[in-house]
């Protein structure tokens, strides 16, 4: 074992320690152990939030982007902007509403908005699928550090094993106070060595931010702006589009929501929350500089360029510092979409399905759950060979979709009935399935568009059916359903 | 319904509609490539207008304690 190795191991322990201690003299009922009796005030919350964000997607895939596909990477500055806008609008009307009717997950808000507990059932499903891409890129990440940290003595499939075990403990143990804690540490010090990796590799190697850029420039012309197909400006402007409104549908982000004290902290997050986005433009500058010093490194294999620039400047202790870094960005969302998936499977699944099943069982259930999806997520995992951005993409795709129900389901008159969320939901997700699985593109579905219509994201044509099936089957059911709207009664 | 809402259109058009014309490598801006530059600029003008769109607005007002 190598210095770096010991010190990631030795953060590994630390969190795990930070979640035993979280869990001490604490009562752990679903609601406490998802989300942690709505006691979290401004900061923590921040956190929480910003902790999802700060994932190895921005760690490895924020860098790895930057390395192989250049300015398109400004995209996930640009998404998470609009996200945090809406945020200031949305976040406080689902906070106030789940507090009412005491909700525990996303779901649930779908089942009381609507009275449809088979809208939940969907909806958790969507959640569920969507979930695993995004689990597998953190798995891939803390995968690649660990291989990485080791100098090549530990394979990325072991690698990956012992990630995956050491995330499952970490869940089952602690739940979402776990996270909060070990998100504290892993904040400040992904801050620390992102802005110290950002403005030390680009001064070490090239002198400066500008000759690094202009040596690109020199390198590869137009790298640093958007391509004139493909990853077009079009390209560029419906993902953000896309990702935006996805952003807060996320499972796991939607259930940190509820974990809010009040609303009001919501709307001043609105406000920190975009600056918090500058720490992406140091991991930006990393990817950059790695460009002409490590060069060579295609497809997924990009999402390396930053431990790759690393290892091959630093010493080892301090490689294992930034693994150790890594693996935290890796662990704490990756334990938020664990517990997410399997809280969600066990309250709006399995208790549909068994209604007289005692609030221990299905705590119980939640915790049995945890092993089964990282065990499938682990199979997907050693399947594929997408980046880490791609994955990230899509599950975007899916859980988008039910970004229409939603946000209709906030207004004060709320004219979709639960067969059209239902058939939207159903139609958008149909959509991304049918054209992820034919590997296709809008510009391959009609090659006679424009080039600029063709660069569509295609999350957003899918978008585009769901809400016009769900409009069409809300007017075609709106008479039939005499249930009230509890929308209209709460907001 | 405060009357600066309506600021938050604002980053969606500058960055929806004004990455079109963004889309340039040169000229470098602190040393920032173009483009660059614009999303990052957009992050901050988000930031103040949010900023601004907080101290308006009266829901703010109510001292819930936090």
């Amino acid at each position: 074992m190598n210095a770096a190795l010991v010190i990631i191991f030795l953060f590994l322990l630390l969190s795990l320690f930070l979640g035993i201690q979280a869990k001490r003299g604490k009562d752990m009922n679903l609601e406490q152990w998802a989300v942690a009796g709505r006691g979290f005030g401004t900061i923590f919350v921040f956190i929480l939030m910003a902790g999802e964000i700060y994932t190895t997607f921005t760690f490895l895939g924020g860098s790895g982007w930057a390395y192989g596909k250049g300015g398109a990477t400004f995209y996930i500055l640009a998404y998470g902007c609009l996200a945090y806008v809406m945020s200031y609008f949305m976040l406080p009307k689902i906070w106030r509403y789940a507090k009412e009717q005491r909700l525990v997950s996303q779901s649930d808000f779908f089942v009381s908005k609507y009275q449809s507990p088979a809208l939940g059932v969907l909806v958790s499903l969507v959640g569920v699928v969507a979930m695993v891409p995004y689990f597998i890129l953190q798995l891939k990440g803390l995968g690649i550090i660990v291989s990485e940290a080791s100098y090549g003595s530990i394979s990325p499939t072991a690698a990956i094993w012992i990630s995956v075990i050491a995330v499952t403990a970490y869940v089952i143990i602690s739940g979402i106070h776990g996270s909060a804690w070990t998100a504290v540490l892993k904040d400040t010090m992904i801050l620390l060595i992102v802005i110290f990796l950002g403005i030390y590799l680009p001064i070490h190697y090239y002198g400066g931010f500008q000759p690094m850029f202009e040596a690109i420039e020199k390198a590869k012309p137009g790298f640093l702006a958007l391509a004139d197909a493909g990853m077009s400006p079009t390209w560029f402007a419906s993902t953000v589009l896309l990702t935006a409104l996805g952003f807060y549908m996320w499972p796991h982000t939607f259930g940190s929501i509820y974990s809010a004290e009040t609303e009001k902290v919501f709307r001043k997050n609105a406000i920190f929350l975009p600056l918090y986005q500058l720490i992406l433009v140091f991991v930006f500058f990393v990817g950059f500089a790695a460009i002409l010093q490590v060069p060579g490194l295609t497809g997924s294999d990009g999402d390396l360029a930053l431990l790759r620039l690393s290892i091959k400047t630093f010493d080892p202790w301090f490689v294992g510092i930034i693994g150790a870094a890594g693996v935290l960005t890796a662990l704490v969302p990756g334990s938020m979409i664990l517990m997410s998936a399997a809280t969600l499977l066990a309250n709006n699944v399995f208790k549909v399905f068994q209604p007289n099943a005692s609030e221990e069982r299905i705590t119980k259930t939640a915790k049995y759950l945890v092993p089964v999806v990282a065990l499938i997520a682990l199979y997907f995992t050693f399947q594929g060979g997408a980046t880490i951005v791609a994955l990230l993409l899509m599950g975007y795709n899916l859980v988008t979709q039910l970004f229409p129900a939603l946000v209709f389901s906030l207004m004060k008159k709320n004219f979709v009935t639960k067969a059209g969320a239902f058939a939207g939901i159903v139609a958008g997700v149909a959509t991304v399935a049918a054209i992820t699985i034919s590997e296709t593109s809008v510009g391959r579905l009609f090659p006679f568009l424009p080039q600029a219509i063709q660069d569509i994201n295609v999350g957003i044509i899918a978008l585009i059916v769901n809400a016009v099936v769900l409009t069409a089957v809300s007017a075609a059911t709106r008479g039939l359903s005499a249930a009230p709207q509890a929308s209209e009664k709460a907001m | 319904m405060s009357t600066f809402k309506w600021l938050t259109v604002l980053p969606f058009i500058g960055l929806l509609v004004g990455v079109y014309f963004a889309n340039r490598v040169t000229p470098f801006v602190f040393g920032l490539p173009f483009l660059m530059f614009w999303c990052i600029l957009w992050v901050v003008l988000t930031s103040i207008i949010m900023a601004i769109i907080y101290k308006t607005d009266p829901a703010n007002k109510e001292g819930d304690g936090s």
